[in-house]
């Protein structure tokens, strides 16, 4: 299946949670926030929270700003 | 000495007690350890950060939290580069979950080339913020009327511009500035505007409570004195204010005895 994440198509398995995707594209859970089709996935939620065939998420963390 | 005067009068926002009245933006430095130097000696306890998108193509990129340790500078997410409530809100729920703190500042912008702020959906983005629970640290423009209906709608801090956003234009409306800092029972921190140390005197003078800039910083030839040089401008102006300046006069007045001139 496919997931869009920060506006880039990537390809999931069935069965993916949201902390499986953070992990293959290498980042680090705990370091960023995730928006899930709009809705923000808790951190606590990462592990439990499958992925859809479809799903768009974005994916921030803090950088330097005014 | 000095330091102990300064505990005895912290800035405090949303409950939060701090010893510099002086906050920094983390944008426009030519590195993370720029900045990191500049915070340094700028005293700030309390910077600005933007909540963006990871890079993907490269996770291992130099990260702000490697040079500035969230730790121990509170890192206060901003909406910089948001042009609706809506796309202000979906930034600050964002930034409480990667930081799992409430205390946000808010800037709600009207357009590219003055970034001024659309005070309507300002107000509007705030009173759903303020539902959901946040602290919000409000952007806003020098009008009295705005700063006091984000205050009634429950901003932990009012933060009028001293002119355009990384201007350097200084405090462009003294005389508004002070209106609502009158009328305030909650902070009001000049946010924007500031390029030389005097300008944030100025703002301090006025009774201001605290001081945000960070184009002022950055883009200085030195970053890092600059930065030092700011620090000692918001102490001279809040000491300043506190001590209360003497009255203007149109003519001179001696200092020194008349009685027993030679």
């Amino acid at each position: 299946m496919q997931v869009t994440i920060n506006g880039e198509t990537r390809v999931a398995r069935q069965g993916d949670s949201v902390e499986t995707l953070l992990q293959s594209v290498g980042l680090v859970p705990q370091k960023v926030a995730v928006e899930r089709n709009g809705e923000i996935v808790p951190r606590s939620r990462y592990a439990i929270t499958m992925l859809a065939d479809g799903d768009r998420l974005e994916v921030v963390q803090f950088v330097g700003g005014g | 000495m000095t330091e102990k005067k300064e505990e005895l009068d912290p800035l405090i926002v949303a409950g939060r007690a701090f010893r510099s009245r002086l906050i920094i933006g983390t944008g426009k430095y030519k590195s993370y350890a720029e900045n990191a130097a500049a915070l340094e000696a700028s005293g700030a306890e309390m910077v600005t950060v933007a909540v963006r998108r990871v890079n993907l193509t490269n996770p291992d990129a130099p990260r702000l939290a490697d040079f500035i340790d969230p730790q121990k500078t509170l890192y206060l997410p901003n909406t910089a580069g948001c042009f609706t409530a809506e796309e202000a809100l979906r930034t600050l729920r964002l930034a409480r979950e990667a930081g799992g703190w409430d205390l946000v500042k808010l800037e709600v912008l009207a357009d590219q080339k003055t970034l001024y702020p659309d005070m309507e959906e300002t107000l509007k983005a705030l009173k759903v913020l303020i539902k959901e629970g946040f602290q919000v640290m409000v952007y806003c423009s020098d009008d009295p009327v705005y700063a006091r209906k984000l205050e009634d709608a429950g901003a932990a801090a009012i933060m009028p511009l001293g002119s355009l956003i990384g201007s350097g234009l200084g405090v462009q409306n003294p005389v508004n500035i002070r209106l609502i800092v009158e009328q305030a029972r909650t902070p009001v921190i000049v946010d924007a505007g500031v390029g030389a140390p005097s300008d944030a005197a100025i703002a301090m003078e006025l009774g201001c409570d605290g001081v945000l800039m960070n184009t002022a910083i950055a883009e200085a030839k030195d970053p890092v004195r600059m930065a030092r040089a700011m620090k000692h401008a918001v102490i001279a102006g809040r000491e300043g204010y506190l001590a209360g300046r003497m009255p203007k006069k149109r003519y001179a007045d001696p200092s020194s005895p008349l009685a027993g001139l030679i």
